[in-house]
């Protein structure tokens, strides 16, 4: 019998993880930077058309497109003469799990079930969780959900506990951590113990799933305005939300289409420490996530990350906690939508957006997700209140992480903030730098590979590694 | 309170102690073990809360660990309504009714 001791089991989690995944990624390996993205996305052997017929099989997909109309009356009654885009909102609540993960699990589970494996093991704190046991159900398969859920104290967030029991409603074994990063050793210690498919997020299946998403808001939009919309916001966080979509309205011709990804201003609490855990009011969308996946993709359960954000994200948008409720009590009381907290990371930033693109201009949100009990605002700012966390009107610049929450007093007070992308990619390659064969210079296709994943251009990708060898 | 045979109950284990935990965790979190729960129903004969027991996971899996509840509740709810949130709803109804048709 293998040792199962915390070292012996991380010192084989390449081989576990690649025996759970019933794909070959040694090709992708061969350099320890640079390989063949594209190529990677090719192990997904479907087209587009029947990627998007396994899901309507099971319900997934062709989610309604619903214009904001009163909140774009609002929009431009704080925008310019002339200014403010019309918000549409892509309703991935209707998806059978109640988010657009259903799209990832969809196809995840459909290779699974193919491929032969009995079950499968996901690592989830979030809707994906409740996504894969819900695809699992469908296809008579086992699921398992190891979930960061609790504090040392034994208490976890409402959000947190309200997706942990829709797992087990779908008929998961929900596995419940405490706070850390060792989660993952749990992880890899079931997928030992079971054999079952890796349901990682971050599979070239989990991604091209997404696909589809990109292609229904290009033919939506075509429908209803005639044209493809002008920015689609993402809420980001690991990133293959918007690397999904971002491949989809590529594939439906939309090449003009601006993508920007939007999170949840988090910084100053630390994503594995006990004592923040129950101090942050969004669990994912937000900055713990979406900027260490920015700017380094392979922090995963996998080899490679096949959701790689950086290259396609032209802009990334931050916004405030409170900003964030305010939206989602704007989004039940305008248009009639309850909706979790997830998309409506999106829609704050497109209220803001908005307003600085002219009238005829279009932008959709390419979310939604359930509201259940916990994560209605009420749970989650009822929950913050118990623990001190301070709760005011006012403008959200003043709001702390972990310490207060300023919930706006005016529209006009949803504010851009942009993150210097160029830093992000800056560190990337300076990462990438650092992990180069020694005393091999880059050659002409790392250069290359570099520069699609930092959206940029070889100048940039020379200047920063000439910087990154010089400090 | 006994808990019998076939009981749907949760229980409680430490993963890694303290000493155990990786190095690159914040100071807070390494001063604590890793801890999990899990459901299932109950295998062992009659067990009291604190006891060591067996249980069977809905999938059919097994785990032993601390006996900490019976049926728990998911303990988590709609909570009360946030004032703020309210006010703030009421407000922006308002603007939109105040601008009228114009901006419609």
């Amino acid at each position: 019998m293998k040792p199962v001791d915390y070292q012996s089991v991380m010192d084989r989690r390449n081989e576990t993880m690649l025996s759970a995944l019933g794909l070959d990624y040694a090709p992708f390996m061969r350099h320890p930077v640079t390989f063949d993205y594209e190529a990677l996305m090719a192990q997904v052997t479907y087209s587009l058309d029947t990627v998007r017929e396994i899901q309507a099989r099971v319900g997934v997909g062709n989610t309604p497109l619903i214009e904001l109309r009163q909140i774009n009356r609002l929009v431009r009654m704080l925008a310019p003469k002339g200014k403010g885009a019309r918000i549409f909102v892509k309703d991935e609540a209707a998806n059978p799990s109640g988010s657009y993960k259903a799209r990832r699990a969809a196809l995840s589970m459909h290779h699974a079930k193919d491929a032969g494996f009995k079950g499968a093991v996901a690592a989830t704190s979030g809707n994906y969780g409740a996504a894969v046991a819900s695809q699992a159900a469908m296809r008579g398969l086992d699921c398992i959900v190891v979930q960061e859920v609790f504090d040392s104290l034994g208490i976890g967030q409402p959000e947190i506990l309200e997706k942990g029991r829709a797992c087990e409603i779908y008929g998961a074994e929900v596995l419940q951590l405490s706070v850390g990063p060792e989660l993952f050793y749990q992880f890899l210690r079931v997928l030992e113990e079971t054999g079952y498919f890796n349901a990682s997020l971050y599979t070239p299946y989990a991604i091209a799933g997404v696909e589809p998403l990109g292609v229904e808001i290009v033919e939506q939009m075509q429908a209803v305005t005639g044209a493809a919309p002008d920015v689609v916001i993402c809420t980001h966080a690991g990133g293959g939300n918007l690397t999904g979509t971002a491949r989809g309205l590529q594939k439906a011709g939309a090449s003009g289409c601006k993508v920007v990804a939007a999170s949840v201003d988090l910084s100053g609490l630390h994503m594995a420490s006990d004592t923040d855990f129950n101090r942050k009011h969004f669990t994912t969308g937000h900055t713990g996530f979406g900027i260490p996946f920015a700017s380094w993709p392979d922090r995963t359960d996998v080899p490679r990350n096949a959701a790689r954000a950086l290259r396609y994200m032209d802009r990334y948008l931050l916004v405030k906690q409170g900003e964030v409720f305010y939206v989602t009590e704007a989004l039940a009381r305008l248009e009639g939508l309850e909706r979790g907290p997830a998309g409506n990371v999106a829609l704050a930033a497109a209220i803001a957006q908005a307003q600085e693109m002219e009238e005829d201009q279009t932008i959709v949100v390419q979310e939604t997700e359930y509201a259940g009990a916990g994560k209605q605002p009420s749970a989650q700012l009822s929950f913050a209140r118990e623990r001190g966390i301070q709760i005011w009107r006012g403008d959200p610049e003043d709001e702390i992480p972990g310490a207060a929450v300023v919930i706006p007093d005016h529209p006009s007070r949803i504010k851009l903030r942009d993150v210097d992308l160029n830093r992000v990619r800056k560190s990337l390659i300076r990462k990438a730098a650092g992990l180069m064969p020694e005393g091999n210079a880059p050659g002409e296709d790392d250069i290359n590979f570099l520069v699609a994943e930092t959206r940029s251009n070889p100048a940039f990708v020379d200047d920063c590694l000439r910087q990154a060898s010089a400090g | 309170m006994t808990c019998r045979s076939g009981d749907w109950v949760r229980i409680h284990s430490v993963i890694l102690t303290p000493d155990q935990r990786a190095s690159a965790i914040p100071q807070e979190t390494r001063a604590v073990p890793l801890e999990m729960r899990v459901k299932g129903w109950l295998v062992t004969a009659a067990a009291a809360i604190g006891d060591t027991v067996e249980i069977r996971t809905t999938l059919g899996r097994c785990y032993h660990g601390t006996l900490e509840a019976m049926n728990p509740p998911y303990g988590h709810d709609f909570a009360t309504a946030i004032p703020e949130l309210l006010r703030a709803g009421e407000e922006l109804r308002a603007m939109l009714t105040e601008a009228g048709e114009e901006t419609a």
